[in-house]
């Protein structure tokens, strides 16, 4: 083996994410020495990394490259979700600010694992190799763990974190013993050269081709806990409930972003030709359209009968993850896989405002002693803070995908996707649990606007909260009334050709 | 894509938006007045501008005039694409002329004394009339499907926030249940998009007429038919059509009156005018071909809503199941799929708008005076409040469908069309002539317990009198009322070329059908 040389390694493709590890790493070292009474300047520093990883990834957004060696890819994909989980820990940093403090959860700590996690994101977003993959996953994984379980003196979150960790460490084994057997099957783990081999072992059948099938199965079943979808859902009200709720806010875009990342990325640009004899669609299409039925009707209707605001929106980022999977299994469709990777990428940015959103009012109406998350609690606040709620009913109406929010552009082109792709039953399941899902949403402003209370004071509504507040209110109508905006940054993203040789 | 610019109904469309942002700027408790006549002042804009469009508005071309089309997501084929024949256009002026008159009767409801948050009820006014002018011009099917959907949150508001007792109940079920049809036409509206490339429905629909573009069609299930009901069924739940009113009901009793009136006047018309507009043309084989099934539940709607509404005693509920009924005759003369037919719904929209509308205004009236509902809380009410009994009176025999008033026209017009009708003929218009003489009984039964009788009861003795802003909005919906059932000519030449238009265009694509449909 050659030792490579530095164009070859290409760094300047890995910047975006190389920069902010690096960046994290002294963010450790900076905290140590800062004096106890200023350590908000850490988190202040944490948002000029992902500042500096943003203009990076701006910088280098239209790249067509890979890079260390081809574990790494620098795309137009990679460059978008960059950009969307960046976003993320920007808002998820204006809201934990105070909130960490008022709890009394405040550690310097927080905000470097925060960074590795949103690394770990970009990473996998990035990651062209399924040892890569592999690790990007831990990096993401490890310091949400600990972030679950950030509060400490709390019974609950102590078993949130402990729960996301058994639970994941359980994923994260079934991803390296599947790739494994796609290792055992194609004799590498980059992702170009699985797709090179995977056409003749489809072709040929036999022992390898069942190694393949195993393994994908499992690599799938991995992610799909990542990204959490029915039946490897059952971990995450428990966790969000449990977790600070930035944490979770995070954890529930976060997550998704990195594992729908490295989702597609291995089904549809490694994996399109896993056909098993049965031409054209490959094989893993009938299980994620099952998959995704089943993520929509068990995530909608459990989401129904719930009574704390942080388990509905555990259940309702499930509903949601089945919608973007509908993405995926459109993207099964050779012609169509290109457009349905895009609007998978466009209900990912749309669902980040919207969440983010949604969870920073949870946050500003939470107690310091973490209660106050019930639906109940949001009696009254139309009266108590207006401008809230009527942005809250706002973040409802998206979730649900009322036209003129973000919500409905991502679920138009999710089912535009979907119905070019023929997945006509896939659609109708779509549409129906969307029904269900304005019943729990739409109650949400029942509550804050129809019901007689007092209405919470919100206290935790401070101004930088109000800030990430705004940010997700603009993020939500702007991409509602003018697509056009999100389109155009999708416009280069070519999954398949970007890994084909 | 072809740029163009500014269009005097874009102004119209957005003229409500203009509004809405003033008042969403100003102070809730300090200007209370002020915000009650922002709102009315451009509502009355809006009607104006409408009556400018009506003037420049040709009557001889069938096709959109003042057309706007701007891109809007032109990687999807999707447009700001607006325009309006003369069906439009009436569909416009109805609007423009009910929400001045909603908002002016708000001004002296007691609403505001419970429930307060005056400011955000007019908000919700304006924002609900964009979005109704908008399903109107709408010629590009998401951005018509984007209007529509945004029609349910402010009504979705109304009702739970200012309605009755049991507002919070009436409104989720107004949402879920509107929104269920609506979605599954989300489906079939990106499913014709992406059969022909755009979603702009002129271009669909001459392509389909010029065979361009086909919709495979071979019996009551095909793949054609399902789009057809696709759309269909989120416009029946709209009208309502049989077996899909129960929502109404609840609804229109719980809002209150400037809502019931719009929802009356307005938000039922969208699903008429949708079927007109969007499933004969884009669809005219499934359309032949279902038009019996769905001029039987037209029919069924006219006879169970008469029915229903007799055995009323909430006069509120009586008036909301009159509506099923009447909008059952604007279903039957859609389908009857001819000229006469197709104007005759046209104009029974209209009139149905007007005269329901005034009935709803009525109700509200009673309602603030008394704090009831109940049919047997009244009688004698012409005693003590003669002029009101007079207007009350003409209000009601127009719903009935007096001779010289407008409801006559609309639904004699529409009797002409389906006897006539090669699709639904003779049994049809029958059973509907039956549901005239239905109308008649609950009718006249609700006037005479209303407002016949002995002033027996106290509390009906002293009902304080009419204020100038009561006066006004019966005294212009009875204009109206004489005027359409004297001058009928007028409102049919706006749309005889438009609707012409479109039964040739439904018979040039289905020619086995064209000899039945002359």
């Amino acid at each position: 083996m050659t030792v490579p040389s530095w164009t070859d390694l290409n760094l300047g493709a890995t910047l975006p994410a190389v920069m902010l590890a690096i960046g994290t790493t002294l963010l450790l070292l900076v905290d140590v020495f800062l004096p106890k009474e200023r350590r908000n300047l850490t988190a202040w520093l944490a948002m000029g990394g992902l500042v500096v990883s943003f203009v990076l990834t701006l910088a280098t957004f239209n790249q067509q490259t890979t890079a260390l060696m081809d574990m790494f890819i620098g795309d137009t994909f990679s460059s978008f979700m960059n950009m969307i989980v960046l976003v993320a820990a920007a808002l998820t940093i204006l809201i934990s600010i105070d909130y960490m403090n008022r709890t009394g959860s405040a550690r310097g700590e927080f905000w470097s694992l925060l960074l590795l996690s949103t690394a770990g994101v970009m990473f996998m977003s990035s990651a062209n190799d399924l040892v890569v993959i592999f690790v990007a996953l831990e990096l993401l994984s490890i310091p949400l763990y600990v972030m679950a379980a950030f509060r400490s003196n709390n019974a609950k979150s102590e078993e949130s974190g402990m729960k996301y960790f058994v639970l994941g460490a359980f994923a994260s084994a079934f991803f390296v013993y599947g790739a494994a057997l796609v290792f055992g099957a194609t004799g590498t783990t980059n992702l170009t050269e699985i797709f090179a081999a995977v056409s003749s072992i489809s072709a040929e059948g036999g022992a390898s081709l069942a190694y393949l099938l195993v393994g994908a199965g499992l690599i799938v079943v991995a992610l799909g806990f990542k990204v959490a979808v029915v039946p490897f859902h059952m971990w995450t009200p428990d966790v969000y409930e449990g977790a600070p709720t930035p944490v979770t806010a995070f954890m529930s875009v976060g997550a998704k972003i990195g594992g729908f990342a490295a989702l597609l990325r291995v089904l549809v640009s490694a994996l399109p030709t896993l056909t098993a004899g049965q031409a054209p669609d490959p094989v893993w299409m009938n299980t994620v359209m099952i998959i995704s039925g089943l993520t929509m009707i068990v995530g909608n209707f459990v989401a129904v009968s719930q009574t704390n605001l942080k388990r509905m929106l555990a259940y309702s980022s499930i509903a949601h993850a089945g919608y973007i999977l509908m993405a995926v299994a459109a993207a099964a469709d050779p012609a169509q896989a290109d457009a349905a990777a895009k609007a998978a990428l466009v209900y990912l940015l749309s669902y980040t405002f919207t969440n983010l959103g949604a969870f920073a009012v949870v946050a500003a109406v939470e107690k310091n002693d973490g209660t106050g998350t019930d639906i109940t609690d949001l009696t009254g606040l139309a009266r108590s803070r207006p401008i809230l709620a009527a942005m809250m009913a706002v973040f409802m109406l998206s979730l649900t995908g009322i036209p003129l929010t973000a919500g409905f552009t991502g679920k138009w082109f999710i089912f535009q996707s979907s119905i070019d792709a023929g997945l006509f039953p896939l659609a109708i399941v779509g549409v129906l649990t969307s029904v269900v899902s304005a019943y729990y949403y739409v109650r949400i402003i029942v509550t804050m606007y129809l019901l007689d209370g007092a209405g919470d004071p919100a206290q935790g509504a401070t101004r930088a909260v109000n800030l990430a507040l705004y940010i997700s209110l603009a993020g939500t109508l702007v991409l509602g009334l003018f697509p056009i905006l999100a389109t155009n940054l999708t416009q280069a993203v070519t999954l398949v050709a970007s890994v084909a040789p | 894509m072809e740029m163009s610019g500014l269009s005097l109904l874009t102004v119209v469309l957005f003229m409500p938006m203009v509004g809405l942002t003033i008042v969403l700027f100003m102070n809730e408790e300090k200007q209370r007045n002020a915000i009650r006549w922002t709102t009315f002042g451009f509502t009355i804009a809006t009607f104006l501008l409408s009556l400018l469009l009506w003037a420049l508005h040709d009557p001889t071309n069938p096709g959109l005039q003042f057309v706007q089309r701007n891109d809007w997501l032109p990687s999807f084929g999707v447009s700001y694409y607006v325009g309006i024949d003369g069906i439009g256009l009436i569909m416009i002026l109805l609007t423009t002329f009910i929400v001045p008159l909603a908002v002016l009767f708000s001004f002296t409801s007691h609403i505001f004394e419970e429930r307060g948050r005056e400011k955000l009820y007019y908000m919700f006014m304006l924002l609900l009339q964009w979005a109704m002018i908008g399903v109107f011009a709408a010629q590009d099917l998401v951005i018509f499907y984007i209007f529509w959907e945004v029609t349910l949150v402010p009504m979705y508001f109304l009702v739970g926030i200012w309605g009755g007792e049991q507002r919070v109940y009436a409104a989720l079920k107004f949402f879920l249940y509107t929104m269920a049809g609506s979605i599954l036409m989300l489906l079939a509206v990106l499913y014709v998009g992406s059969q022909a490339n755009t979603f702009a429905v002129p271009e669909i629909v001459a392509a389909v007429q010029a065979g361009t573009l086909t919709f495979p069609f071979d019996g009551l299930f095909s793949t054609q038919s399902f789009l057809f009901l696709g759309f269909l069924i989120a416009f029946a739940i709209k009208v309502p059509i049989f077996p899909f009113h129960s929502w109404l009901p609840d609804a229109h009793v719980q809002a209150p009156t400037a809502g019931s009136v719009i929802l009356a006047g307005v938000l039922l018309k969208m699903g008429t005018y949708g079927i007109i507009r969007f499933c004969l043309p884009m669809f005219p084989e499934a359309s032949v071909a279902w038009a019996p099934v769905v001029g039987a539940l037209g029919v069924i709607g006219i006879i169970y809503g008469a029915w229903v509404s007799y055995a009323q005693q909430d006069i509120k509920k009586l008036v909301a199941y009159s509506s099923v009924s009447h909008m059952g005759f604007v279903v039957i003369g859609i389908f009857a799929l001819n000229a006469e037919g197709l104007q005759g719904a046209t104009l029974q929209m209209v009139n149905h708008g007007v005269s329901t509308g005034g009935l709803f205004l009525l109700v509200g009236m009673l309602y603030e005076r008394r704090h009831t509902k109940d049919i047997n809380a009244y009688g004698g009410i012409w005693k003590a409040l003669p002029f009101f009994g007079a207007l009350s009176l003409i209000i009601t025999l127009s719903s009935m469908g007096l001779p010289g008033l407008n409801g006559f026209v609309g639904e004699f017009t529409i009797l002409l069309g389906t006897f006539g009708s090669q699709v639904l003929g003779f049994g049809f218009a029958l059973f509907a002539t039956l549901g005239v003489i239905l109308a008649a009984i609950y009718m006249l039964y609700m006037f005479q317990k209303v407002f016949l009788g002995e002033l027996d009861k106290e509390e009906n003795k002293h009902l304080h009198p009419m204020n100038w802003k009561e006066v006004t909005v019966l005294v212009v919906v009875v204009i109206m009322i004489f005027w359409i059932g004297l001058q009928p000519s007028i409102w049919f030449d706006i749309m005889d070329s438009s609707t012409k238009s479109i039964v040739d265009g439904i018979a040039q694509v289905a020619p086995q059908i064209t000899a039945m449909l002359r």
